[in-house]
């Protein structure tokens, strides 16, 4: 499995978004999407998902996802948004169900195959014990995994999550990336948008920075994480250094003010930034 | 739960069938319309045979189809615009029929025509769905509330048509509107059957097979998108087959109200939100209601026979606010 983007843009009314994106991603990738808000992340996302239409193509093994019926786009290729409302009165597994849509007959009971990867997808995510509650009393985190297990179901080569950690605790954070890592497992490809760029960097194979629309930089989050990279996308002053707890570059952030505290890092910070 | 709603519904379904059927000025037993209806041809008189044939059998399959078609139609709106208030008439269908009506009956259309009335009244309630759907259209597609406004207005000014028409309107000509706008199932005729059948059982058929659509456009059309939806062809398609259903029933019918918005609302309290038990359930339960309401209609004041649209009310709306109340205790 192959996703790539080929001068992918966007533009809404006058105010081009996003322009020129190239990437190409591999199934049994992680790749994180990371940059300001409004750098076009969502954007990039959509684009990539086929359901927004822009200038560039993006293809999957080859064939343009535009030309792609819905059904068959689908069952190949998913997203989930980062805002789905949380009242819903279905029962979990019901709104599991709903994500066998385009591998179902319009009328008639879910068949064996349904019932089977709904089993499968909730037994992935660890929530077969919540198949009977309604999604609407379920916790922010458990919402979650709930929804992902619902476009899991689909059976998609290539997942699209925009901002999958957005509001949940740390716990919950770190249970939905190595959820979401160990989801590469099978071939597939996932590409999340995410705002913690630490979170990022120890989960994601490579880091894509975006800033007004562009990409920066793409690579293995210790070429991603620089110093010079961050002040450039972030307007931040960073220290880089590897979390002791897990290996990977871990980014230290702070803004240097004239009456700055005592630096804990003095020779990272060139005189030059702090007048 | 949902098979105990299914029973209920089916014996509410037969049991209305059978007293609509034997029950009147002429009573006729269940028992024995059972034994017809299997095959014994002895069971009822010649007589009996053609009151039930040609009176009373049309009036209740008309009630079926109507209460089905109203019911249907009002769960398919609720869902599409996830709001309790929708009704098969959002999208000001009973305005507009009721005006296309009261332009046929002053304009003298109707004498001696069959087809005048059903047929003004379905042009009515068509025309103001096709004007609502153009009304509401932005660039960016039809946003659901932009169309519930739109109906809101076009069917305050449809009702000031027919109002105008009203008073300009001859006595006789005013009372005839008036009955109209009432409703009623007395118009059953085999001929507004053969057009009720195919429209509404087809309308039916479309909607089930769009029902789980309709469920997946809870989560929002972005993320439904991504999950094999297409959000506009799917309220397209679903506003499409409600009009027609909704257009053809209040044709002959005239616009029953409460029905459309009781039934599918009381039965997403009791079933969930999944739309293909609720559609398949308000087919069921909207035909059942309406008969058992014809009854009464029927029945109550015998020998004065009431209009059903009263007797909708006056069993719905003390239903419904029991419903509310529970809903707000709980």
């Amino acid at each position: 499995m192959r996703l790539s983007a080929q001068g992918v843009g966007h533009r809404y009314r006058e105010r081009v978004v996003l322009s020129g994106v190239e990437l190409t991603v591999a199934g049994g990738e992680l790749l994180a999407v990371a940059g300001p808000n409004g750098a076009g992340k969502s954007t990039l996302l959509r684009r990539l998902s086929g359901t927004l239409r822009g200038p560039g193509v993006v293809l999957i093994d080859g064939a343009d996802l535009s030309r792609l019926p819905s059904r068959a786009l689908a069952q190949r290729l998913t997203m989930l948004e980062q805002e789905v409302p949380a009242d819903l009165a279905f029962r979990v597994e019901e709104l599991v169900l709903l994500g066998r849509h385009p591998h179902r007959a319009r009328l008639g009971p879910p068949s064996p195959r349904d019932r089977a990867a709904v089993h499968r997808a909730m037994e992935a995510m660890g929530i077969l014990d919540l198949a009977p509650r309604p999604f609407s009393q379920l916790s922010g985190g458990e919402r979650r995994k709930v929804l992902l297990a619902a476009v899991l179901a689909q059976e998609p080569q290539v997942l699209l999550l925009d901002e999958p950690t957005a509001h949940l605790d740390v716990h919950h954070q770190l249970e939905i990336m190595s959820l979401l890592s160990r989801l590469t497992g099978d071939g597939r490809a996932v590409l999340c948008a995410l705002h913690d760029l630490n979170l990022a960097a120890a989960f994601a194979h490579r880091l894509l920075l975006l800033k007004d629309g562009r990409v920066v930089a793409l690579g293995p989050p210790g070429e991603v994480l620089t110093r010079e990279l961050l002040r450039d996308v972030f307007g931040v002053e960073a220290v880089v250094t590897r979390s002791p707890a897990t290996g990977r570059p871990f980014a230290h952030f702070f803004i240097p003010t004239r009456a700055a505290a005592p630096n804990p890092w003095p020779e990272t910070i060139h005189p030059g930034h702090l007048a | 739960m949902t098979g105990t709603v299914y029973l209920v519904l089916g014996a509410l379904l037969v049991g209305g069938v059978l007293a609509g059927l034997g029950l009147g000025t002429t009573p006729i037993p269940a028992g024995r319309l059972l034994a017809y209806a299997v095959g014994d041809r002895d069971a009822l008189s010649p007589a009996e045979l053609l009151i039930v044939g040609r009176i009373r059998l049309p009036r209740v399959l008309f009630g079926l189809l109507v209460g089905g078609a109203l019911a249907v139609a009002g769960g398919v709106m609720q869902g599409l615009f996830r709001n309790p208030l929708a009704s098969p008439y959002t999208l000001g269908l009973a305005g507009g029929a009721s005006a296309g009506a009261a332009v046929v009956i002053t304009t003298g259309l109707a004498q001696g025509r069959l087809w005048a009335l059903p047929g003004g009244a379905f042009l009515g309630a068509a025309a103001s769905a096709l004007a609502v759907g153009a009304l509401a259209r932005t660039r960016k597609g039809t946003p659901p509330l932009a169309l519930i406004l739109a109906g809101i207005a076009l069917a305050s000014l449809l009702s000031a048509v027919t109002g105008a028409l009203i008073y300009f309107a001859n006595p006789q000509e005013k009372g005839a509107i008036l009955v109209w706008t009432m409703g009623g199932l007395d118009r059953a005729t085999p001929a507004a059957l053969a057009y009720l059948v195919p429209l509404v059982v087809g309308g039916i058929v479309v909607v089930l097979a769009f029902a789980r659509d309709l469920d997946i456009l809870a989560l929002g059309d972005e993320q439904a998108s991504h999950m094999g939806i297409v959000p506009g062809r799917v309220r397209f398609v679903l506003l499409g087959a409600t009009t027609i259903m909704t257009a053809a029933a209040v044709a002959t019918a005239g616009p029953i109200g409460f029905v459309g918005l009781i039934v599918p609302h009381a039965l997403r309290l009791v079933l969930g939100p999944s739309h293909a038990r609720l559609l398949a359930a308000s087919a069921l339960a909207g035909g059942a209601f309406l008969v058992w309401a014809d009854l009464g209609a029927r029945l109550v004041l015998r020998p004065v026979e009431l209009p059903v649209g009263l007797i909708t009310a006056f069993l719905g709306v003390p239903f419904f606010l029991y419903l509310l109340r529970r809903g707000v205790a709980q």
